[in-house]
C-alpha cells in the first residue's frame, strides 16, 4: 500500500522545479504573476475570508443593529451550546448523522455490485451503455430529479400503482411518511459519487488475480473479502466520504421528499438563516463541516489509508 | 505411471472461430509436458479448459480418471501459474503462499510449517515476511510456484511464466523449474511459444499449429529429429524447406527402404520418406542447417549417397562456436547452413562458389502444408 501511495503521489505532484518554476517557464513572469494573484484573490475573497467571517458570526450572540459593537457584543460559545441544550436540535442532529450513515451504507451496498460488474465483467458495449445510463440523469438538475421521486412515490405514483396492479398491496403505501422517501431519494441522487470511485478502483484490479484466487480454491465471497475489497479500499473510502458529506449537507431532498419526522439538520440551519439568526445558523454550519471532517478522518482510519491515497 | 490428464476429442469454438480442433492427448502422472505453438494457436485456451475457466464446445477432459465436466476451477486438482504470475500485491510472501491453505482451513501451525517448507523448496528461506512488491522477477516466480504447490495440486499448469524474465534469468529458471518438478513429482503442463524452453525442460512435447491442431506428441529429440508434419519441421528448430515432388520408384531404382528421390528446384534429392508419400504429391523437403556440410574438391562422393548442391555464398556470420552462412543455389533458392568451429574452417568470402552436401538420412520429405 505504501509503495502504491508513493507511486501515486509521484504522478500527482510535479517533481523538479516546483509549481512556480514550471508556471514561469510556461507563462512567463508577468503571466505567472497575474495568474498567481487571481488564484490568491479567489482563495482570500471567496474561500478563506467568508469562512473567517462565518466563524466570527458563530462565536457572537444574535444582536439587534443598535447593540452591535455594544457591551453585549462579546465572544460566546452560546450558539454551539444550544446544540447540546436544545433537545429538538440535538435529536435532529443525531438523526441526520445516523440517516446519512444509512444513506452511505445503502449506496455502498447498491454500488459495489454495479461497479464490480462494470469494472470486471461487462463487455465494452455494455459498459458504455451502463456509464451513459448512470451519467445521463446528472444532466438534469438535482431539484428536478428529486421532484421525479415525489411523483414516483406519491399515492397515485408509478410505484404504488404497479405494486397494487401486481396485487402485493391493497392500499397505496405512504412512502413519504418517516425517512423512507428522503433516504431513497438521496441514495439515488448520490449513486454517481459512489459508483465512479469504486469503479475506478476496481477497474485497475488485474483479472488474473481473481482467476488466481479462484484457481487456488477460494469461493466468490472470499475472493471479494480478500482480494477485491482490499484493492478497492481507497475507492470505497472516497465514495463513502463523498456520499456522506453530500447526504449530511443535503437540503433539497429532505425539503422536497421529507415528512415532519424526517427533519434534517440542514433544514434547521436553513430556517435560522431565513429567520435572520445567522449566528446560530453559522455555528450549526460549522458543526456540520466539522462532522464531515471527522467522518473523513475516521474513514481514513477505518480503511487504514492516508490522505495521499485518496488523490 | 498412471495417466493424470486425459484429453479426448477436445474442440473449442468461440462463435464461428475454432480455437482448438479435436485434441487427443494423455499426460502421464509426474510428467513435464509442454504444449509448444506459435502465438494464437489456442495454447492459453487449452490451459483454461484444463483449469476450468472455460468449458469445451466438445470433448472431454479427465483428471485422475475423473471427468471434469461441470467442475469449477476452485474444485479441480489443478493450480495455475499465470503469465503475469498474478501474485496478490497487498499480501506478504507468506500470505500469498498460504492463501490456498486458508481456503482449505488448514490450522495456523500446519500452515506455517507448510509455508516454510515451500519457501525452502523454492530457495527463498526467510523471505516470508517480505512484501511481494519488494521481490525481483525471479523471486516472484518462485513465490508463484510455491503458492500453486501449496494446495498440493495433481497438475500444475504454467502459462509461459518465464516470458517476462531476461534471457539469463530465464535460462536459470528453466533448470530450477525442472528441479522443482523432479523434487515434487507433480505433473507439470507448460505452455510456451519458445521452442528451446520446451526442448530443454520437457519429458514430452505436444506441438500445436496456429489452426489449433495438435500436430505431434513426443519426446523432445523425436519431435526435433523426426517431425511428422511440415508444420512441426518448420516450427521446431530451424529448417530449410525446399518444395518437392517424390519421383516414382521405377525411375529411381534401388534405394534404401523408406527413402525416396524427390524432384526439386535444386535437382534430385534423396531423402527419407517417413509418411510413404506417393509419387507426384506436392511435398516439401526439409534439411536442417546443422546437418549441411561443405563438400569441396576431394570430398565429392557418389551423388546418390550424398545430395550435393552447387551454390554461392551470400552472407556469413561468425558466432563464436559456429558460423552461420546463407547460400544461394543456381535457381536462387536460399539455403541456411551452420558450421561448427573447430578452428580449421576454410575461409569463404561473399560470392565464392562452393558445393554443399547433406546426407539422405538427415533429409526428410513431408506432405506440403495446406
Amino acid at each position: 500500500m505504501k509503495s502504491l501511495a508513493l507511486k501515486r503521489s509521484a504522478i500527482a505532484l510535479p517533481q523538479g522545479p516546483g509549481i512556480m518554476g514550471q508556471a514561469v517557464a510556461q507563462f512567463g513572469t508577468l503571466g505567472s504573476l497575474i495568474m498567481g494573484s487571481c488564484v490568491a484573490a479567489w482563495l482570500i475573497f471567496m474561500v478563506i475570508g467568508p469562512q473567517l467571517i462565518a466563524l466570527d458570526y458563530s462565536f457572537h450572540p444574535l444582536l439587534s443593529l443598535e447593540q452591535l459593537g455594544g457591551p453585549d457584543d462579546h465572544f460566546t460559545l452560546k450558539n454551539y451550546l444550544t446544540l447540546a441544550t436544545n433537545t429538538l436540535h440535538r435529536a435532529v442532529f443525531l438523526k441526520t448523522i445516523w440517516s446519512s450513515l444509512l444513506v452511505t451504507v445503502l449506496a455502498l451496498c447498491l454500488c459495489y455490485p454495479i461497479s464490480f460488474y462494470m469494472a470486471q465483467t461487462a463487455k465494452p458495449r455494455t459498459l458504455s451503455l451502463l456509464m451513459v445510463g448512470i451519467v445521463i440523469p446528472y444532466w438534469i438538475n438535482e431539484l428536478l430529479r428529486i421532484f421525479a421521486w415525489q411523483l414516483i412515490l406519491s399515492d397515485a405514483g408509478i410505484l404504488n400503482q404497479s405494486l397494487m396492479a401486481v396485487g402485493l398491496i391493497a392500499e397505496p403505501v405512504n412512502f413519504r411518511a418517516g425517512n423512507t422517501a428522503v433516504i431513497m431519494g438521496m441514495v439515488y441522487a448520490y449513486i454517481l459519487f459512489m459508483v465512479f470511485p469504486l469503479y475506478n478502483a476496481m477497474e485497475s484490479l488485474d483479472k488474473n488475480q481473481l482467476q488466481g484466487a479462484r484457481d487456488l480454491g477460494a469461493s466468490r465471497l472470499r475472493i471479494h473479502w480478500k482480494i477485491v475489497i482490499p484493492h478497492a479500499k481507497p475507492g470505497m473510502a472516497v465514495g463513502c466520504i463523498m456520499t456522506f458529506m453530500l447526504a449530511a449537507g443535503s437540503v433539497a431532498a429532505p425539503q422536497l421528499l421529507g415528512s415532519p419526522s424526517s427533519f434534517w439538520f440542514t433544514q434547521i440551519i436553513y430556517t435560522n438563516y431565513e429567520t435572520a439568526n445567522w449566528n446560530l445558523g453559522t455555528a450549526y454550519a460549522e458543526v456540520l463541516a466539522l462532522l464531515s471532517l471527522i467522518f473523513l478522518f475516521s474513514m481514513l482510519k477505518l480503511f487504514k489509508l492516508s490522505l495521499k491515497d485518496l488523490l | 505411471m498412471g495417466h493424470c490428464v486425459d484429453i479426448e476429442n477436445l474442440t473449442m469454438q468461440f462463435g464461428r472461430y475454432t480455437a482448438l480442433t479435436e485434441i487427443n492427448v494423455s499426460v502421464k502422472a509426474g510428467e513435464f509436458f509442454s504444449f509448444l505453438g506459435p502465438s494464437g494457436c489456442g495454447k492459453t485456451t487449452l490451459l483454461k479448459l484444463i483449469s476450468g475457466f472455460l468449458s469445451p464446445t466438445m470433448g472431454k477432459i479427465r483428471i485422475n480418471r475423473k471427468n471434469m465436466k461441470g467442475v469449477g476451477p476452485n474444485k479441480r486438482p489443478t493450480a495455475m501459474i499465470f503469465q503475469n504470475l498474478a501474485l496478490f500485491p497487498l499480501m506478504s510472501v507468506e500470505e500469498n503462499i498460504g492463501f490456498g491453505l486458508d481456503v482449505r482451513r488448514v490450522s495456523a501451525k500446519a500452515k506455517h510449517k507448510k509455508v516454510q517448507g515451500l519457501l525452502d523448496l523454492v530457495d527463498l528461506p526467510g523471505a516470508g515476511k517480505k512484501s511481494v512488491n519488494d521481490l525481483s522477477g525471479g523471486q516472484k516466480q518462485r513465490v508463484a510456484i510455491a503458492r500453486a504447490l501449496a494446495v498440493e495440486p495433481s497438475v500444475l499448469l504454467l502459462d509461459e511464466p518465464l516470458s517476462a524474465l531476461d534471457l539469463k534469468l530465464r535460462k536459470h529458471m528453466r533448470t530450477e523449474l525442472r528441479k522443482i518438478q523432479q523434487r515434487t513429482d507433480v505433473t507439470f503442463i507448460y505452455i510456451t511459444h519458445d521452442q528451446s524452453e520446451a526442448l530443454t525442460m520437457s519429458d514430452r512435447i505436444g506441438v500445436l499449429s496456429e489452426k489449433g491442431i495438435l500436430e505431434q506428441v513426443g519426446p523432445p529429440a523425436t519431435v526435433y529429429n523426426q517431425p511428422e508434419t511440415a508444420f512441426v519441421a518448420s516450427f521446431v528448430g530451424e529448417n530449410n524447406p525446399i518444395p518437392a515432388r517424390p519421383v516414382p520408384d521405377e525411375i529411381t531404382g534401388e534405394l534404401e527402404s523408406n527413402h525416396c528421390l524427390a524432384q526439386t528446384p535444386l535437382g534430385p534429392i534423396q531423402c527419407k520418406n517417413p509418411g510413404n508419400l506417393p509419387p507426384q504429391v506436392p511435398a516439401t523437403v526439409f534439411v536442417r542447417p546443422e546437418t549441411i556440410f561443405l563438400a569441396n574438391g576431394e570430398a565429392r562422393v557418389n551423388r546418390f549417397r550424398h545430395n550435393q548442391v552447387e551454390c554461392r555464398v551470400v552472407s556469413q556470420r561468425f558466432e563464436g562456436p559456429f558460423m552461420t552462412m546463407v547460400l544461394e543455389a543456381k535457381d536462387k533458392t536460399r539455403i541456411h547452413m551452420r558450421q561448427n568451429n573447430d578452428g580449421h574452417q576454410p575461409r569463404l568470402n561473399r560470392g565464392d562458389a562452393t558445393t554443399i552436401s547433406f546426407k539422405p538420412e538427415n533429409t526428410l520429405i513431408l506432405e506440403a502444408a495446406q
